[in-house]
């Protein structure tokens, strides 16, 4: 076990290496460089500027230097914890980050629980009942969770509760408490907003997963063994949750490697659609603003989640298939 | 020679042989078992109506878009005074007129509000007639005419209504169509051939290049799509026409989408290059390209081909989603995501809500897409009867 957890970080890190290459491709491709936009924008502001700082800075971040060791020095920057600066912000891009990280980290981690506490029973239900009134219903939900995309589906959620609910879907808490210190009022506000974009995050996810579940269940309950089982005498329930669901829940683990990067792609959409305090409209503003090195460190960071998130997902694999470790 | 020819020909089918009945049951079987992959495949999948359905409409809408310039009574860019016009209703009968036709607009101000509001005025009556004149446009890139398949005389006629400038919906939706749908088709092809040269090279050749190829496509598959469209499509300069950024908004959607494919491909290859008829074609001299092209992607090209069909909705959630946010198809091109940046504000959309047509468009084609492709998979699985 432990061998195959060093693996797995060993293939980690290359990937995290390819990773960088591409976030930092992604700061230099927009033509030109924000420190040149900076300046002109400063001085279109009237500042002065003299040539020293401009200097000082592009020498703090290599600008002077071919883009191979510009990568160097922005590699090993970020291992010491310097993301870079933020124009747009004027603020470290660590601070910035590290401001939206709960929002982002609590969302995604409550999506995926959600995902899954939704899925499985669903995924079990259709599969033991297929054909029925039921499966028919999930069935056609789980094609439009497949067909209408995230932000559409936050739009519309936000268009009819504003005209028959009179609500405001959107945002994590209500206008009062922005802004404010925690206390329970702020909290108890927050859980009412939650559900809408955790359902709506999570829910192409949940009609994919519920999809593989009744699929491997459909598969394991018509075999021998399941028969074997029954004509032993074995109650209907004990031996569905003893045997094929214990099959079928492994394909679910491992999907957990193309969850995460769809919920992380679907959360910072939705997030820029209802103003979420995630890191999505922190990527979209910098976008816009072409503040490069704050963007790049945004999808530098959604993709170490992910690599954690499917590290994760290969351990508990591990853990719950020993054919697994054989193999590896 | 020829007598002889024609006497086997028909020995299988023999009519003389039995009852009619019988003889035709036989012929039936007897077509089964000669009948090709792909006459199997097409016998499967014409069971399928929802997915026969869902293909028809498709190719329904690509006409559609293809032909939006004779379809779209207006230029996309069009303007009037009719601003967030409600959409006109098509009427048969009105007082003092039978035939088809529309009533025009009355604009009043809201008493509470006093916003402008564009009502039906009854009293003025535009019929709509057919292959009418407009404005000029090349059909197909080829002809050029002035010639629509409908319009009207001394009014407007706005089907799904007009947006915030007064520009014809119905117009901006089928010229839309036309982007939308072929970013897709465009996107799935250049996955198609990234993903076949690069899935065959991992998977025929083996050793460092499948272990390079392989890394490459963990790294798309763990960096969150969105996000890395949104960055690499905020890049492409802002100087560039839109018919460049059409292509270079396609060029990364299938930068992401080949992953999938060359995984298909991948193993594929290690399956079949073990087959006898492979080792024949390497003993025959053919080249590698040869052996790839004409004998080993033939082998799976059904698969291929659901797989592609697939992965054309994700592609054209993208760009709607690329083109929502400001990032994608730059005005004066027009997509499906460009019309739904107009219904961003809720207070907008609940005020004026034809705006949302679009999406049902949107979602109208990608569950399309997701039905042909669920049936395509079901015709070309040859274990499923």
């Amino acid at each position: 076990m432990g061998h195959f957890i060093i693996r797995r970080l060993g293939y980690i890190a290359i990937l995290l290496v390819l990773v960088s290459i591409v976030s930092f491709i992604i700061i230099q491709l927009p033509p030109g460089d924000w420190l040149s936009a900076y300046v002109t924008r400063l001085r279109v502001q009237g500042a002065t500027i003299n040539e020293e700082i401009i200097q000082g800075l592009k020498r703090q971040y290599g600008l002077d230097q071919p883009p191979v060791r510009q990568y160097f020095t922005w590699v090993s920057n970020l291992v010491q914890g310097d993301f870079g600066y933020s124009f747009s912000y004027s603020r470290p891009v660590k601070d910035l980050i590290i401001e939206r990280l709960p929002a982002t980290l609590g969302i995604s981690v409550l999506t995926i629980l959600v995902t899954y506490l939704i899925a499985i029973p669903i995924g079990i239900y259709s599969a033991t009942h297929q054909y029925s009134v039921g499966d028919y219903v999930f069935t056609f939900l789980g094609f439009i969770g497949l067909s209408v995309p995230s932000f559409l589906l936050a739009l519309i959620l936000m268009f009819l509760g504003y005209k028959y609910f009179d609500l405001s879907v959107g945002g994590l808490y209500s206008p009062q408490y922005i802004g404010e210190p925690w206390d329970w009022d702020k909290f108890v506000d927050m859980l009412w907003h939650l559900p809408i974009p955790v359902l709506i995050i999570g829910l192409s996810g949940t009609t994919g997963l519920i999809r593989v579940l009744r699929g491997t269940l459909l598969d394991e309950i018509h075999r021998p063994y399941v028969d074997t089982a029954r004509a032993k005498g074995l109650r209907e329930r004990v031996l569905l949750y003893r045997y094929p669901v214990r099959i079928a829940i492994n394909p679910l683990i491992s999907t957990v490697g193309w969850l995460l990067p769809a919920m992380f792609s679907g959360q910072v959409i939705v997030s820029i659609v209802l103003n979420l305090p995630t890191v999505g409209p922190l990527l979209y503003e910098a976008l816009r603003a072409q503040d490069t090195y704050l963007a790049g460190s945004i999808v530098m960071i959604l993709s170490l989640f992910t690599l954690i998130g499917t590290l994760i997902s290969d351990i508990l694999l591990a853990i719950v298939d020993p054919r697994i470790r054989i193999e590896e | 020679m020829i007598p002889s020819r024609r006497l086997w020909l028909r020995w299988p089918f023999g009519g003389q042989r039995g009852s009619p009945s019988a003889a035709h049951d036989e012929a039936a079987t007897e077509k089964y078992y000669i009948a090709s992959q792909w006459q199997l495949i097409w016998r499967k999948f014409h069971k399928h109506k929802l997915a026969m359905a869902s293909g028809l409409v498709l190719i329904l809408l690509y006409a559609l878009a293809v032909l939006s310039d004779f379809i779209a009574p207006y230029p996309t860019a069009q303007r009037s005074s009719y601003r967030n016009a409600p959409p006109q209703t098509l009427r048969l009968v009105s007082e003092g007129y039978t035939g088809l036709h529309v009533y025009g607009y009355k604009q009043e101000n809201d008493p509470q509000t006093l916003r402008i509001m564009n009502l039906p005025d009854e009293s003025q009556i535009l019929p709509v007639k057919f292959f009418v004149h407009g404005h000029e446009y090349r059909l197909l890139g080829l002809l050029t005419t002035d010639i629509h398949l409908f319009g009207v005389e001394g009014g407007t006629i706005y089907l799904f209504g007009s947006d915030e400038l007064g520009r014809d919906l119905f117009s901006r939706i089928f010229a839309a169509l036309r982007i939308s749908l072929f970013v897709g088709l465009i996107g799935v092809f250049l996955s198609f051939v990234i993903g076949v040269v690069l899935g065959g090279i991992s998977g025929y050749f083996g050793g460092a290049a499948d272990i390079a190829v392989q890394r490459v496509i963990d790294l798309l598959l763990s960096i969150p799509t969105i996000p890395l469209w949104m960055a690499l499509s905020a890049s492409l300069p802002p100087h560039w026409s839109s018919t460049r950024v059409f292509f270079g908004i396609t060029i990364i959607l299938s930068l992401i989408g080949w992953g999938g494919i060359a995984r298909i491909v991948r193993g594929k290859f290690l399956e079949l290059r073990e087959e006898d008829y492979v080792t024949a074609a390497v003993v025959a001299g053919s080249t590698s390209m040869r052996i790839i092209f004409r004998h080993l992607v033939p082998a799976f090209a059904s698969y291929l081909i659901v797989q592609l069909t697939l992965s054309i909705p994700g592609m054209i959630i993208g760009e709607t989603a690329l083109s929502y946010l400001g990032l994608g198809i730059r005005a004066p091109a027009v997509s499906l995501g460009t019309l739904l940046k107009d219904a961003q504000n809720v207070r907008v959309v609940a005020l004026y809500p034809w705006l949302l047509i679009p999406a049902v468009f949107l979602i109208v084609i990608v569950l399309a897409f997701n039905f042909l492709g669920d049936g395509l998979r079901d015709a070309v699985d040859p274990y499923k009867q």
